[in-house]
């Protein structure tokens, strides 16, 4: 099995210092879109405005890392032509990389909705679900890069199956807040504010699974995307 | 999942690939350790096989260069042969046209087959054997004759043409399949040697295309040219496989991956891994050919 420490047994020492520091670009990237996220969260939480115009100004910092890291990875495709277990990893770093380029952008929008929430007003749902779902793909998100880091199948499986759960989570809170709709037109609007960051929310949660994916094929070569990982455990393999 | 669990399940999805040491004790061994014995990952066996080598073994006077290698080379396939130096891929390949019983301490043990016939048999005559398996060498090595006379050397003495035109025809067709024509043909009186590396190169590809061979045995083809000349080359190797069967031995592995379906990891005398070149290049089996391929100490 693929270990961490295989990264830094080429005979060119400049090569394996090079997958580090790709390895280590991404992983802060990675720290930086959960921090992103949680930020969010609590923009939301307190309703606070100030804060959620940060989380938007720092996105282009999240922005700018996608672009280096991408760089870095022609870098070494060009200068390397890596093959086997460093061509699975530039390859995944190019995929995880614009996942976590992409989380960061939902980071963002949950931050624009906050801003708005703080204009609308609190929702009568008190942000129950977002404070849910939310927490639901912040731990997703941080099993998937730890995943990553330490390069664990098992935890990236596991965070592969409980993308289900927040798709039905997000479908019965979205049911709720209908009914909160029904209730009261005139909550129509904090309703949508809140559904917005929902739906961003819900597409984190996507967005962590293809990171845990992206691990999968790293470490075992298997592409799993796309219901893959039922079909093999449908021929009763396990990973 | 350890490593070893990983390994031992994928051993046991390919029975198909295993290569039992059972015709050990049938061979004259001297040198050879007990307890050394091995399983090649993946698929040395293959269905269409034009070439079959079984439970190989080669030795140079007490010396073990190959160690129970079993492989096929598939019909139409183009086979490239990998590992570092000294591990016997060079050895393999000149087993495959009885290359080595030129070298007086050589002994071939195993059996290898063509189309079914074993090369290695008493009567085997290795002119006509190297006739159907022919060879290019690292070096190009022109004869000293002109670029016509170098193509036609092997239809003449095998008696492939009985007309000056027929052997006109032989010798423009070979150099056209080694794309070699356009660039020759104002100066077929001329010496082969006088041509660039790449341009020699592919002369000794129409040398060993014009006797009509049914196998091409390639020991690092383009170690001496330049990245142009190896690219001709290259685009050569993949336009002979729709006619000829080829085994190429290289030291490049990017040039493996690029030209070959099937790849064989060769180490110490052994061969360690082979399969689809896709497969070896995003993920080998064996953790030496992964050290190899990805240039990690082994």
């Amino acid at each position: 099995m693929l270990k961490k420490e295989d990264y830094q047994q080429h005979i060119s020492a400049k090569f394996n210092s090079e997958l580090e520091s790709l390895r280590n670009h991404m992983l802060s990237m990675g720290g930086k879109v959960e921090q992103q996220l949680v930020t969010a969260l609590d923009a939301v939480m307190k309703m606070d405005s100030g804060e959620a115009e940060l989380i938007v100004r720092r996105d282009s910092e999240v922005n700018q890392m996608e672009m280096a890291i991408d760089d870095e990875c022609a870098t070494i495709i060009a200068r390397r032509q890596p093959t086997a277990s460093d061509l699975r990893l530039v390859i995944a770093i190019i995929k995880v990389n614009r996942d976590l380029e992409r989380i960061g952008d939902e980071a963002a929008k949950v931050a624009k909705q906050a801003v708005r929430m703080s204009e609308d007003g609190r929702s009568p749902s008190n942000f129950i679900e977002i404070k849910h779902i939310g927490a639901m793909v912040g731990v997703m998100l941080r099993q998937a890069l730890d995943a990553f880091a330490r390069l664990d199948v098992d935890q990236a499986v596991e965070v592969v199956k409980g993308d289900d759960k927040v798709d039905k989570e997000y479908g019965s809170a979205m049911r709720s807040l209908i009914t909160f709709m029904v209730e009261d037109p005139r909550n129509i609007g904090v309703i949508l504010n809140e559904m917005w960051a929902l739906r961003s929310l819900e597409r984190i949660g996507d967005h962590a699974c293809n990171i845990a994916e992206h691990v999968i094929y790293l470490v075992r070569g298997l592409d799993v995307r796309h219901g893959g990982l039922n079909e093999l455990s449908d021929k009763g393999e396990t990973l | 999942m350890s490593a070893i669990a990983t390994i031992t399940d994928i051993k046991t999805q390919n029975i198909e690939g295993k290569v039992p040491m059972d015709k050990r004790s049938a061979l004259e061994i001297e040198s050879q350790d007990a307890t050394d014995t091995y399983e090649t990952i993946g698929t040395p066996r293959v269905d269409n096989a034009k070439m079959s080598a079984r439970h190989v073994n080669v030795f140079y006077g007490e010396k073990q260069a190959i160690l129970d290698v079993s492989l096929d080379i598939g019909r139409n396939e183009v086979l490239a042969m990998i590992g570092p130096s000294g591990c016997g891929k060079s050895t393999f390949l000149r087993t495959l046209n009885r290359m080595n019983d030129i070298i007086p301490i050589c002994k071939v043990r195993g059996d290898i087959t063509l189309e079914g016939e074993d090369i290695y048999k008493s009567d085997q005559d290795t002119v006509m054997l190297r006739a159907r398996v022919g060879m290019v060498f690292q070096k190009p090595n022109p004869f000293p004759k002109s670029i016509y006379e170098n193509v036609a050397y092997g239809p003449r003495i095998h008696g492939l043409a009985h007309s000056k035109a027929e052997m006109d025809e032989i010798v423009e067709q070979s150099l056209r399949r080694a794309s070699l024509f356009d660039e020759v043909k104002d100066q077929l009186d001329k010496p082969g040697t006088g041509l660039s590396g790449g341009q020699q190169q592919r002369l000794c590809i129409a040398r060993a295309i014009a006797v009509s061979p049914e196998v091409i045995l390639m020991d690092e083809p383009c170690s001496a040219l330049d990245p142009i000349a190896t690219a001709r080359i290259e685009e050569l190797i993949d336009d002979l496989k729709e006619k000829y069967t080829i085994a190429i031995v290289t030291h490049s592995m990017q040039q493996a991956a690029r030209v070959s379906q099937r790849t064989a990891y060769f180490h110490l005398g052994k061969l360690i891994e082979v399969g689809e070149t896709k497969e070896i290049f995003t993920f080998p089996k064996h953790q030496l050919t992964e050290n190899y391929i990805t240039g990690r100490f082994g």
